[in-house]
């Protein structure tokens, strides 16, 4: 089975922001695989050990997409593909989704693309729908589980109410959230073959995005100090604590 | 303005977050509802007492189980024929997807999770939270349609006007779908994105002298649950619970759990790392109990108590049933 997982560099949640003028600054903290993208590679990775075949890792990006692409590898993908925009303009999440749905198609033969369910920075969570109704597959999204029996998919699906179960043809798209399992870490070996591994770039044209990012702001502040309610018991401080809240008159 | 809303519903039962999105749609212009499943007279019904203007509806049992392909082709091509000039849809996990695919079909701009939005010469300008809340950044989109799905409880629900109704168009259904769905495993409760209040433990609840952790964690979220149904609330959780096993992965807030805009958010044994913050700092008002005076919870939090939370909580859901005379 030919197993594709798209990953993407992104700075770790730790990583403190600025606000200068409109435009964001990061600390230097170093950039990282997108969190939820390590539960992707993971799945890419146990359906290639549960029915064989190979996983390629593909990253849209400049040099810095090499680091998603590179823990990918230290994990055990089988090979990893850089994609550059060949006009190398900002991407929305559906100009994203036509490079990723081209890629794929031009790779051939793919029976499963797997992503993770958002991206820490963008936070849009859209992408792996996206490419799927380019790619006319099936779409199945917030993954805790999956089971592939020859040609059909099963996948649990995390919803508000609870869990869907549903399934499809190969080749599907997938997305995965955080209880389908812990993401292995990279070995020793993993990480040298990851170090050494010369990553091709396809370069393919990008449509203009219809949507583009503006100005930054600062989030609304909780206005007031945080109040500390004290007392003699834990029954006086729950009366007054109590009081406040419901001269908040929220419930 | 022409506006249509994506009414979200389970089995019928429209999510609140759904009514939000019509009661912006209709401050901007013409509200109509699109309903898309099977039975839907209930929601139909209840679209117009929360203010739609007409409802689009495809009510067919080929739409009764949720299939993101079926929605969104049915969806997409009721949008392609009528020209919409603006789709509204809850983020909900079945708006976005929808949204996105429907964006896809009609290679429209797709803006997810708005806080804020405002039409400024014609063109849709949004505002939304990324990096994990750290930041808002102003999205526009330079094409028509504009898809933009909404942040639950960003925007205010409008009130219900019972017995309000008005004309229902049908639209064509376009059921075919790769996709089967071969059943569910639903939880119970209030859903922790529909919640005006949320109750959430970390791991201050899974220690308790005598007992181990697991005891201690059921004893913990037993007091958490009483004092949630006291405010008709829903029951959160920090990821170190989570992934200790004492509460299931749906009521994980945070980062890499859900982004909650709750009134009330109580959070009880709960450090507040960056990546908690992340899901709930845009509570409206966050209320702290934590034996530790310097988490950093109390940083965002407008009421704070340094206490043990096995003895607050009891004592709160005590003073707190008092007042409001719930059993
Ligand atoms: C990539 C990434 C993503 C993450 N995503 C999330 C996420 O989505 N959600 C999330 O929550 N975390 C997330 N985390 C984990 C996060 O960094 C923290 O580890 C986690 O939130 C800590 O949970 P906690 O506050 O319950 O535990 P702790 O940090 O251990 O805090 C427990 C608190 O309980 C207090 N306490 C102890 N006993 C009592 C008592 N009897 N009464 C009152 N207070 C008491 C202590 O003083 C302490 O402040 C993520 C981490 C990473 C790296």
């Amino acid at each position: 089975m030919k197993i594709v997982v798209c990953v993407k560099t992104t700075l770790p949640s730790e990583a403190q922001i600025r606000l200068e003028g409109g435009k964001l600054i990061f600390d230097n903290t170093p950039p990282v695989i997108n969190p939820w993208d390590e539960y992707a590679v993971e799945a890419a990775l146990q359906q290639k050990e549960a029915v064989g075949g190979t996983v390629t890792a593909l990253s849209i990006g400049d040099e810095s997409a090499n680091v998603a692409l590179k823990h990918a590898l230290a994990m055990g993908a089988d090979e990893a593909i850089r994609i550059t925009d060949s006009a190398l303009g900002a991407l929305d999440t559906l100009a994203t989704a036509r490079l990723l749905a081209a890629a794929v198609q031009k790779l051939g033969g793919v029976d499963l693309v797997c992503f993770g369910r958002q991206a820490i920075d963008g936070d849009s969570g859209v992408t792996p729908a996206q490419t799927a109704r380019l790619l006319g597959w099936p779409a199945l999204t917030l993954a805790s589980a999956v089971k592939i029996e020859g040609r059909r998919i099963r996948v649990e699906r995390s919803i508000e109410e609870g869990r869907q179960i549903v399934s499809a043809d190969l080749p599907a798209v997938l997305s995965v959230v955080k209880d389908f399992a812990e993401p292995r870490y990279p070995t020793f070996m993993g990480k040298r073959k990851a170090d050494r591994a010369e990553i091709p770039v396809w370069s393919l044209a990008a449509p203009a995005p219809l949507v583009a990012w503006g100005e930054f702001a600062e989030p609304p502040r909780q206005t007031a100090q945080c109040e500390i309610i004290t007392g003699a018991s834990p029954e006086e401080i729950a009366e007054k604590l109590a009081e406040k809240i419901l001269a908040e008159k929220i419930l | 303005m022409n506006i249509w809303v994506y009414i979200d519903h389970f089995k019928g039962a429209p999510l609140l977050a759904s009514w939000e999105a019509l009661g912006l749609a209709k401050r901007l212009g013409n509200a109509t509802a699109v309903l898309l499943g099977h039975p839907m007279e209930e929601a139909v019904q209840a679209a117009f007492e929360f203010g739609a203007d007409a409802v689009l509806l495809a009510d067919d049992p080929a739409l009764a189980d949720y299939r993101a392909e079926a929605f969104a082709s049915t969806l997409s091509a009721a949008a392609s024929a009528q020209t919409p000039d603006l789709l509204l849809f809850p983020t909900t996990s079945r708006g976005r997807e929808i949204a996105a695919m429907t964006a896809a079909d009609l290679n429209a701009g797709l803006l997810v999770d708005v806080t804020a939005l405002e039409i400024a010469a014609g063109r849709v300008v949004a505002t939304r939270p990324v990096y994990g809340g750290k930041a808002l950044v102003r999205e526009t989109c330079a094409v028509k349609p504009a898809l933009v799905t909404l942040r639950g409880r960003a925007f205010p629900k409008p009130e219900q006007q019972i017995g309000r109704s008005g004309p229902v168009t049908r639209i064509e259904v376009r059921a075919e779908a790769q996709t089967t769905v071969e059943g569910y495993s639903t939880g119970e409760g209030v859903s922790l994105t529909d919640a005006g209040v949320i109750v959430s433990g970390g791991r201050g609840l899974t220690v308790f002298p005598g007992l181990d952790e697991k005891s201690a964690a059921a004893r913990g979220f037993a007091l958490l649950d009483e004092l949630a149904a006291v405010l008709n609330g829903a029951v959160g959780a920090s990821r170190a619970v989570v992934d200790a096993g004492h509460a299931p992965y749906a009521q994980q807030v945070g980062q890499t759990g859900k982004l909650v805009s709750p009134d009330l958010y109580i959070a009880c044994g709960i450090s507040g790392a960056i990546q908690h913050l992340a899901g709930m700092r845009t509570a409206k008002v966050i209320v702290a109990i934590n034996t530790d005076a310097e988490a950093p919870i109390f940083q965002v939090a407008r009421y704070g108590v340094v206490g043990d939370l096995y003895q607050i909580v009891p004592a709160l859901t005590a003073a707190l049933k008092k007042r409001l005379g719930r059993q």
